[in-house]
């Protein structure tokens, strides 16, 4: 962690107007985070901690109050295919094939047929679906379409791979044998690679770097190095592992203990509202 | 329309059966199952002719049994005599291809302008909520209510037919797209802007598709309504035509050629819901399950 950093957020803020008053809702407040070329970084929050706001902002989709989002150095202005989303819903286009929907991020750019077929094989194979190109979504389970979905957002070779919960919907076996995956092709490829989540295993389990937001407003509670060793059979048994995991979810307590009471609080008129309709 | 649409099961279920079967032969080990499905095929295929067959058979023999009175209702051989004589003598095809041109001209045209405006209302979401409120009024008020309108404005010739045709089939295939449109998974669409698309693109590569079945199901109503309508329009003032064939044989008491007639539509109309639902089913293949 030299050099230029691949991503950084600096000092970034997001607020929303309220309608009918002039209270701002803060979505996220004064995150500043450095992400390293090739890092695997995680950012993991209870739920309140602006994760979608945050993902918004580095898709590009909206720009923050204050603060600066750069990539490369420059800052972003919207939209593009120097990054890559994959979202928890897999957002796979339900009328083309896998192969396909591999190729929708090449159209984006303008790639030729043929050469859009290469690439798309390419990928297939590395997400390990070769011989399942002409798969309509429907035809695949949860996880071979969270790996198409990682294959269309590799395939048109942004700079940074965001991940949103990618594996939340998935089952537990699926989800450990796709994690797995994931670190290998983040070994292949080399990419930067953002990914959020609620899980405080995966999170360990996937970070180079964990970091711990807060809840609402979502800040940077804290960063993690994990530095366990990965070669072992069965990293999440093992003690360093257990020592990480409990240190962050000792972070995390007090701010899902935050998290439920505030959102009791929301709740709560909103109940009494009801009563009266 | 719902006699159309009560016919399109058999259609669709028949439709079905060689896809599945094709996909069967080529799993391995399918020809196990082989003898199972060639029967649950013929009984598919069975299954709706069985109950058509039953329904020719009482009107058969009902009338010759003196159920009901012969004149008025004749045995169905009468009347399918009535419907060969009809074919054999050019007259039937006269007749249909009459409202055939009637209904295809307007519905086209219904086509045409219904879904592009139906996509732009869609698109500038303030437009929607401005117009649908008399969207709902226009498509609530009867066709067949504005029969005398349009009759009073444009003759009895074809102008009138074919507007009163295009009105009908408009409104379903506009709410439909509007409504197709509108309902487009946000989240492809947010996947899609990621990408930097321009809206134009999203609109070609995202959102058109998107809403294709929920479109198509607004043209299979038009394609119901129109020939309805056109019906209707040709059984108060036309010269050929199905409709006009129906109540002319009725004034000249030719009760099996008006029963000719009646059954022409129905095959009319099973046919054109038949091709539509060939052309649906080619343009949502990834759907999940016959629609």
């Amino acid at each position: 962690m030299t050099a230029e950093p691949k991503l950084r957020l600096d000092r970034v803020s997001k607020h929303f107007g309220i309608r009918g008053s002039d209270d701002r809702f803060t979505a996220i407040e004064d995150i500043s985070i450095d992400v390293a070329d090739g890092e695997f970084l995680v950012l993991v929050g209870p739920s309140g901690c602006g994760k979608s706001t945050l993902l918004d902002l580095l898709g590009g989709l909206t720009t923050p109050s204050s603060g600066r989002i750069l990539l490369d150095g420059e800052p972003i202005t919207g939209p593009g295919l120097d990054r890559g989303i994959v979202f928890q819903q897999y957002a796979l286009l339900p009328w083309r094939t896998a192969q396909h929907n591999i190729e929708f991020g090449l159209e984006a750019k303008g790639l030729p047929k043929r050469q859009r077929r290469e690439i798309a094989d390419h990928y297939l194979e590395l997400v390990g679906l070769q011989g399942f190109g002409d798969r309509y979504p429907h035809e695949l389970s949860g996880g071979m379409k969270q790996r198409v979905a990682i294959a269309r957002s590799l395939a048109f070779d942004p700079e940074v791979l965001l991940m949103d919960e990618p594996f939340a919907a998935l089952d537990a076996q699926t989800r450990e044998s796709l994690q797995d995956e994931l670190l290998r092709i983040w070994r292949t490829t080399g990419k930067t690679i953002l990914f959020i989540t609620h899980g405080i295993d995966e999170a360990v389990y996937l970070g180079q770097r964990v970091a711990v937001l807060t809840s609402r407003p979502g800040r940077v509670k804290t960063v993690v190095d994990i530095d366990i060793d990965r070669t072992s059979a069965d990293v999440r048994s093992d003690a360093r592992f257990r020592e990480f995991r409990h240190h962050i979810w000792s972070q995390l307590q007090d701010e899902v203990a935050r998290a439920q009471h505030q959102e009791l609080e929301v709740a709560a008129p909103a109940q009494k509202e009801t009563a009266h309709v | 329309m719902s006699s159309v649409e009560l016919l399109a099961p058999p259609v669709a279920a028949r439709g079905q059966v060689p896809r599945t079967a094709q996909a069967a032969s080529r799993r391995p080990g399918a020809l196990a199952r082989g003898g199972r499905a060639v029967r649950a095929t013929a009984w598919r295929v069975l299954k709706p002719s069985l109950a058509i067959g039953l329904f020719l058979l009482l009107w058969e023999l009902a009338p010759r049994l003196g159920l009901v009175d012969k004149v008025f209702l004749p045995p169905f051989s009468v009347v399918a005599g009535a419907f060969g004589d009809l074919a054999a003598s050019g007259e039937l095809w006269n007749h249909a291809s009459a409202s055939l041109s009637r209904a295809l001209t307007g519905f086209a045209v219904a086509i045409a302008i219904a879904i592009p405006l139906g996509v732009a209302i869609a698109w500038y979401r303030p437009v929607a909520e401005f117009v649908n409120p008399i969207l709902e009024l226009l498509r609530n008020t009867a066709a067949l209510a504005l029969l005398p309108v349009f009759v009073l404005v444009l003759g009895i010739g074809e102008t009138s037919k074919v507007a009163l045709v295009i009105y009908a089939s408009t409104f379903p295939i506009l709410l439909n797209t509007i409504s197709g449109v509108r309902t487009v998974d946000p989240l492809l669409v947010k996947s899609a802007l990621s990408l930097g698309l321009t809206p134009i693109r999203l609109f070609q590569k995202v959102i058109l598709p998107a809403a294709v079945p929920t479109i198509f199901t607004g043209i299979r109503m038009a394609a119901a309504s129109s020939i309805l309508v056109l019906i209707a329009a040709e059984m108060v003032g036309a010269k050929a035509g199905l409709g006009y064939l129906i109540t002319a044989s009725q004034y000249n008491f030719q009760i099996p050629k008006m029963y000719a007639g009646i059954i022409a539509i129905s095959l009319l109309g099973l046919v054109f819901n038949g091709i539509l639902i060939l052309a649906e089913r080619r343009l949502s293949r990834w759907r999940v399950g016959p629609i």
